[in-house]
């Protein structure tokens, strides 16, 4: 096994737990992340159902949809983009941390990613209220005032469904970073040749973000 | 060394690493009796017991839908009231479909034979992620229960491809229904994860790409389609779910909303699904042709490309569902063309499966018998398929009964040979027991000649008009309905000589040692029944092609190999 000799400071890392039937390390990180890439393009499709429901209404109520856009609040939607895309490098540098057998690094950084999460959730949360008070909802309880077109409801309707979808697998990354984080403190033994679960829940945290890169300029801007 | 050295004597696999050379053979028990607690199988990761438990459910839940289905011929048998009344023939033809596409037809041949075969295929102790694995079974079972608790307090009566506007008004109880579709949607996207990451990870040094087994190839076809196309329906359940608690609106025209676009996202699953069900069919035949016609398979390449073929085509086809839905005639039209190139690999498998018969030494077991009912259900559905795929021919075929026995034929057919097939192909493998082969032919007869006798049937009526779903029908149609029903009771008089032979065969049959088809296929390198890892002893190796029983160069018959 390769040491973390190179990485001056660091502790040595350890090596995963090899499973039964796995033929080698190399071959069980293979299949992890060939899973988890898998995995990935399925959450990609489940969006792509609620971005094509976008796509046909937005065609057949163009003027509804600019209106309802316009009512969203920019500058909260801009400060949650500038968040997530932030805790996306935190949790990228947890990987790269993790590499290096820099173990409190990589919980630093967790703990950060989260904590922006719950910020994004938080300003999120001040949105939807607001929604609420305004009546900016889905379907028949639609009564904001403001706007009074055909297919604003359902703009609001996929408002809701798509940004609630997003938040959801928010709450689902907490958790899986908030696991992972734990993990890491009960036993620090991060290096070269042990980041891979760090390395598959990051990859998950930079999707729930890819994800709100398509969301917000399709809500908010457009 | 060891008796096992004996399975020479029944065909050995001269080509094929021997594992069994070991004097510790009785330390490693089967996995049939390692573990005897209901605890060590209900939590087992296990691939072969999990695919056991699999082959338990499925098998229930076929019943159960071949129970509603015997329901509805019997209601057709005149053409008023006969023993239900309408609301209840409404949720009976819907159960039957449910059931049989989520319940029995997706998983039946992946998860049962797949999941058993599948790593002995590759020469791997497990699949990738095993607990995956067992958590796919646990989330099928979540969702089927919820699905049928839906179904018996209240029970839907929307079909079952759920239509909107209908399916988000009706006064039945679909949300239970579509929720548990939603979840056992979950166990088909790991079921297929599972898959295509232990094909591309677990092979044994050796097994190169096109070394594989058809049937591997197969399986990886149908996982692709039910990794990208499983999402999809997911999501438009959940949102259908929520269109009937909360009014959402986003199908419903009085809102804005466009019930064809259910239709496009419903479609754009629900028809690749059909190939989630016939893909693996088509695998297991080419591991039964070969074996049976005791040949080569011929043109390998073809056949594992045109299962990827069919994969990739199939989706973008799922258009022709809607040529009356008000669709462009242009899209139509190239939905059309589209669906026609599925008949063009289709047919590039079938030539080859023939090519493999031409000149065999065919050895005309149960299993060769369902391939060749498969054969003749596979192309008389795929040609019936080419005709409603003609938008003016469907125009009128569409919701007919031409449309039930088209999909029948080629969708349920070929599913139902090929889960019939394998049973028998793989009961030697899977509890190391042989059934009765001359009940077997007889099942098979009667099973063959009872689906046509059921289906041509409707073929016709559908000609003549009668539409799908209709709980009355004028009496000029009833011969033929009577003449489907008495088709249906022999095919279930079929299904129950199975039942029996098969039950009986567990308890009584005798052993059948390791290989007794002398079948080269790569599966049959371990033992009948496995050890619980499979291969005892290093790691078996695999130099010989799958499916080679001559080598071309010396075979009797040049030109047929």
């Amino acid at each position: 096994m390769q040491s973390s000799a190179h990485t001056a400071g660091a502790t040595p890392g350890g090596v995963p737990r090899l499973a039964g039937h796995f033929a080698s390390l190399e071959v069980q990180n293979h299949a992890a992340r060939l899973g988890m890439w898998l995995f990935l393009s399925t959450e990609i499709l489940l969006f792509a159902g609620l971005f094509v429901c976008y796509a046909v209404y937005r065609y057949a109520f163009p003027e509804a949809f600019a209106a309802s856009s316009r009512h969203l609040d920019l500058t909260f939607g801009t400060i949650n983009t500038i968040v997530l895309i932030t805790s996306s490098l935190t949790a990228a540098l947890a990987v790269h941390y993790a590499k290096e057998g820099k173990n409190k690094l990589v919980v630093w950084m967790f703990a950060l990613t989260i904590a922006m999460a719950g910020a994004f959730l938080v300003i999120k949360g001040f949105e939807y209220s607001h929604k609420f008070h305004e009546g900016a909802l889905p379907g028949p309880h639609y009564r904001m005032a403001a706007v009074q077109m055909a297919g604003a409801p359902l703009y609001f309707t996929i408002y809701f469904l798509a940004t609630g979808l997003h938040a959801f697998h928010v709450i689902v990354g907490m958790t899986v970073l908030g696991w992972l984080m734990v993990r890491v403190i009960r036993n620090p033994n991060l290096g070269p040749n042990n980041y891979t679960g760090i390395e598959l829940g990051s990859m998950y945290w930079h999707l729930v973000d890819l994800i709100w890169i398509f969301l917000f300029p399709l809500l908010y801007l457009i | 060394m060891n008796p096992s050295s004996s399975t020479t004597a029944e065909g050995a696999l001269p080509g094929h690493g021997a594992h069994d050379a070991h004097g510790d053979h009785h330390d490693h028990p089967n996995y049939l009796v390692d573990g005897t607690t209901i605890k060590s199988w209900l939590l087992t990761v296990d691939h072969k017991r999990i695919a056991i438990m699999y082959l338990v459910w499925i098998l229930l839940f076929f019943l159960v839908g071949g129970i509603f289905a015997m329901a509805i011929r019997i209601e057709m048998l005149t053409p008023g009231p006969t023993i239900m009344d309408a609301m209840t023939y409404n949720r009976t033809f819907t159960l039957h479909g449910v059931i049989m596409i989520f319940l029995f037809m997706i998983p039946a041949i992946p998860a049962v034979f797949g999941n058993f075969v599948l790593p002995l295929m590759l020469g791997a102790k497990d699949v990738a992620f095993p607990k995956l694995n067992l958590a796919s079974l646990y989330i099928y079972l979540a969702g089927a229960f919820l699905a049928l608790w839906g179904m018996l307090n209240g029970g839907l009566d929307t079909g079952w491809t759920f239509y909107t506007p209908y399916s988000t008004h009706t006064t039945t109880s679909v949300a239970p229904v579509l929720f548990g579709a939603f979840i056992i949607g979950f166990s088909s996207i790991a079921t297929g994860l599972n898959f295509i990451v232990t094909i591309h990870t677990m092979r044994a040094p050796g097994i190169t790409w096109f070394k594989l087994p058809l049937f591997a190839w197969a399986l990886y076809a149908t996982s692709c389609i039910q990794v990208l196309a499983t999402p999809v329906i997911g999501l438009l359940l959940a949102v259908v779910t929520g269109e009937q608690l909360f009014q959402f609106g986003l199908f419903d025209p009085a809102r804005g909303g466009d019930p064809v676009l259910f239709q496009h996202l419903f479609w754009f699953y629900s028809h690749p699904a059909v190939y989630i069900m016939v893909l693996p069919s088509f695998g297991v035949m080419s591991e039964v042709v070969a074996t049976f016609s005791r040949k080569n398979i011929f043109g390998y390449r073809a056949v594992a490309y045109s299962s990827l073929g069919i994969a990739f085509v199939g989706f973008f086809v799922w258009g022709h569902h809607m040529f009356v839905s008000g669709q462009s005639t242009f899209d139509a039209g190239v939905f059309g063309v589209l669906t026609m190139l599925v008949g063009i690999f289709t047919a590039i498998k079938v030539f080859n499966w023939v090519g493999t018969v031409y000149k065999g030494a065919v050895d005309f077991k149960t299993p060769f018998a369902y391939f060749c009912g498969f054969l003749f259900f596979t192309v008389f559905g795929g040609m019936t398929g080419i005709a409603v795929a003609t938008t003016s021919l469907d125009v009128h075929w569409h919701d007919t009964y031409f449309v039930v026995a088209h999909f029948h034929f080629i969708m349920v057919g070929a599913t139902v040979m090929a889960f019939l097939a394998s049973i028998h192909y793989w009961f030697p493998k899977m509890f190391g027991k042989m059934y009765h082969e001359g009940w077997g032919l007889v099942a098979a007869a009667f099973i063959i000649l009872g689906f046509n006798a059921t289906f041509i049937p409707q073929f016709l009526v559908g000609n003549y008009g009668m539409p799908r779903r209709y709980f009355e029908y004028p009496e000029r149609f009833q011969a033929l309905n009577v003449a489907s029903s008495a088709g249906a009771s022999l095919l279930a008089f079929g299904f129950i000589i199975v039942a029996v032979y098969l039950t009986y065969a567990l308890a009584y049959g005798r052993a059948s040692g390791k290989n007794p088809w002398r079948s080269k296929g790569y599966e049959w390198v371990s033992d009948s029944p496995p050890p619980t890892h499979n291969f005892v002893g290093p790691q078996p190796t695999f130099p010989e092609e799958p499916h080679l029983y001559v080598d071309p160069k010396k075979a009797e018959v040049p030109d047929a190999v």
